[in-house]
């Protein structure tokens, strides 16, 4: 029993210190239609649509729809989807979710802070009642999408231009903290050339400090693990590097640091692209 | 073996200094900051859509005089106290602000109540563009008070826990930031429902 607890209690010093809602589904597109209340024809149709205005106008529209809110609140079950997903891209804001609560009866559009200039309040809420509401309560939910995410469009067309840059921010490429490992990796060699304790010094404050800023949310114990790691591979880097010619060019850190801790991130396929959400946008039923 | 001990004992030194959290709290206070401009300027939306929406009201409901009086003094009340970031550490400043903001929500779901009895003002374009408009400026307020509370509460955090709290005692003298209490109804408010 005690045993146990302080397992947990291990366990626990290895969480993060930031934590994920767990019930917002995973992005499966720019459609996620969880309710099955849409036709394949359509979901592909507005999939395409969207995936096209995305690379034009870079501006992310995503649909969702889900069988039950579960008690929840549709507005703060609404910005959580929209906090889980970072719909639009970073900096300029530019997404919008349509959110679509079968058993509720209940529908939203959650506006990015980049487009509630366009997409106000007043607009959103005349796009449900005027768009989506009625042909909901005829049953027609694929007409009601599609006209609601043509007149979310129509609204916000122009109002952001895709450049390149903009697109998949630095999701291709090494992430930053490799080009820091390497420098640390140098640090070492240099200062175990010196003296091989001073090299496993340069690891061992050298690689928390990389893991940081690779990852904000450590917790201390991760980062004493990282320091312990960073020391011995100091240690070896300068052993290796100063010790006799006969180990120089031998398989030296072996990137299995590197790759397996640092790699990850670009899961391809579609992503938001890190906007932020201030709770605007309107709510309607049917 | 000696030499490890010593190597180690100098990581220990050195990774307690490097997290002694000077720049982290004075980090977190201006998020809280930031944080608070954003739940003001959602106010400031609510207060600057009220006399549209008592406008409105009042050309079809002329006999709710005192529900419409109570919103436009609750309005008044709300303009006169002012909270700038320098008061958030001040919890009767704090409680006084969240006491006016609490008193216009409850004044405004009051006259959202009477509304139903009119039909026609209910199917009118203007006030259900109002409407809307009121419904997002609650979300937004929640949204930005949580926020608010989440920033307080990383920074309060901040500077009461072991490092920190000796660096802010000996260097920054930070005070902690009251967060937003959760008051009565105020979780019924933002439902407006017609």
């Amino acid at each position: 029993m005690v045993m146990k607890r302080i397992l947990i209690l291990i366990l626990l010093f290895f969480l993060p210190c930031t934590a994920y809602p767990l019930d917002v589904p995973p992005l499966r597109g720019h459609v996620n239609d969880y309710a099955r209340i849409l036709s394949p024809a359509t979901v592909q149709e507005l999939e395409e649509q969207l995936s096209e205005f995305e690379r034009s106008d870079s501006t992310q529209i995503v649909v969702l729809t889900i069988p039950t809110l579960a008690g929840e609140n549709l507005e703060e079950y609404s910005i959580k989807v929209a906090e889980t997903w970072k719909i639009g891209q970073k900096g300029v804001d530019n997404g919008a979710v349509l959110l679509i609560a079968k058993d509720e009866r209940k529908v939203r559009i959650e506006v990015g802070r980049g487009l509630e200039g366009r997409l106000t309040d007043l607009v959103s809420g005349r796009i449900v009642r005027g768009e989506i509401v009625p042909r909901f309560k005829q049953g027609d939910f694929d007409g009601g999408v599609k006209a609601g995410i043509s007149a979310i469009m129509a609204v916000v067309r122009g109002e952001y231009k895709a450049s390149s840059s903009d697109l998949r921010h630095g999701r291709k490429g090494a992430h930053p903290a490799f080009t820091l490992v390497i420098f640390v990796c140098l640090a070492a060699v240099f200062l175990g050339a010196l003296s091989r304790v001073l090299g496993g010094i340069a690891g061992a404050v050298g690689f928390p400090i990389v893991a940081l800023l690779a990852f904000p949310g450590l917790s201390l114990l991760i980062l004493a693990l990282a320091a312990v790691a960073g020391f011995f591979v100091g240690l070896l880097l300068s052993f290796l590097f100063s010790g006799g010619g006969g180990f120089f060019g031998g398989p030296f850190i072996g990137g299995g640091f590197g790759g397996g801790f640092f790699g990850g991130g670009d899961s391809g396929g579609f992503s938001g692209g890190g906007g932020d959400f201030g709770g605007g946008g309107a709510s309607g039923d049917w | 073996m000696k030499r490890l001990l010593f190597v180690l004992l100098a990581v220990f030194v050195l990774s307690s200094l490097w997290g002694c959290g000077y720049n982290t709290m004075q980090a977190n206070e201006e998020s809280v900051f930031a944080a608070w401009g954003d739940v003001e300027a959602a106010y400031q939306r609510r207060a600057d859509l009220v006399p549209n929406l008592v406008e409105v009201v009042k050309g079809y409901a002329k006999h709710e005089a005192d529900t419409l009086t109570a919103v436009t003094e609750a309005r008044a009340k709300v303009g006169s106290v002012r909270l700038s970031k320098d008061m958030l550490n001040n919890p009767r400043s704090v409680e006084a602000f969240q006491q006016a903001q609490g008193q216009l929500s409850s004044t405004l779901s009051r006259l959202m109540v009477v509304v139903e009895r009119y039909p026609d003002l209910k199917a009118n374009q203007n006030f259900m563009d109002l409407q809307n408009q009121l419904e997002g400026t609650e979300n937004r307020i929640n949204v930005a008070r949580t926020r608010y509370n989440k920033a307080v509460q990383n920074f309060n955090t901040s500077i009461r826990t072991f490092p920190n709290s000796v660096t802010n005692s000996l260097l920054l003298h930070l005070t902690r930031k009251e967060p937003f209490k959760a008051e009565e109804g105020a979780k019924a408010a933002p439902k407006i429902k017609f």
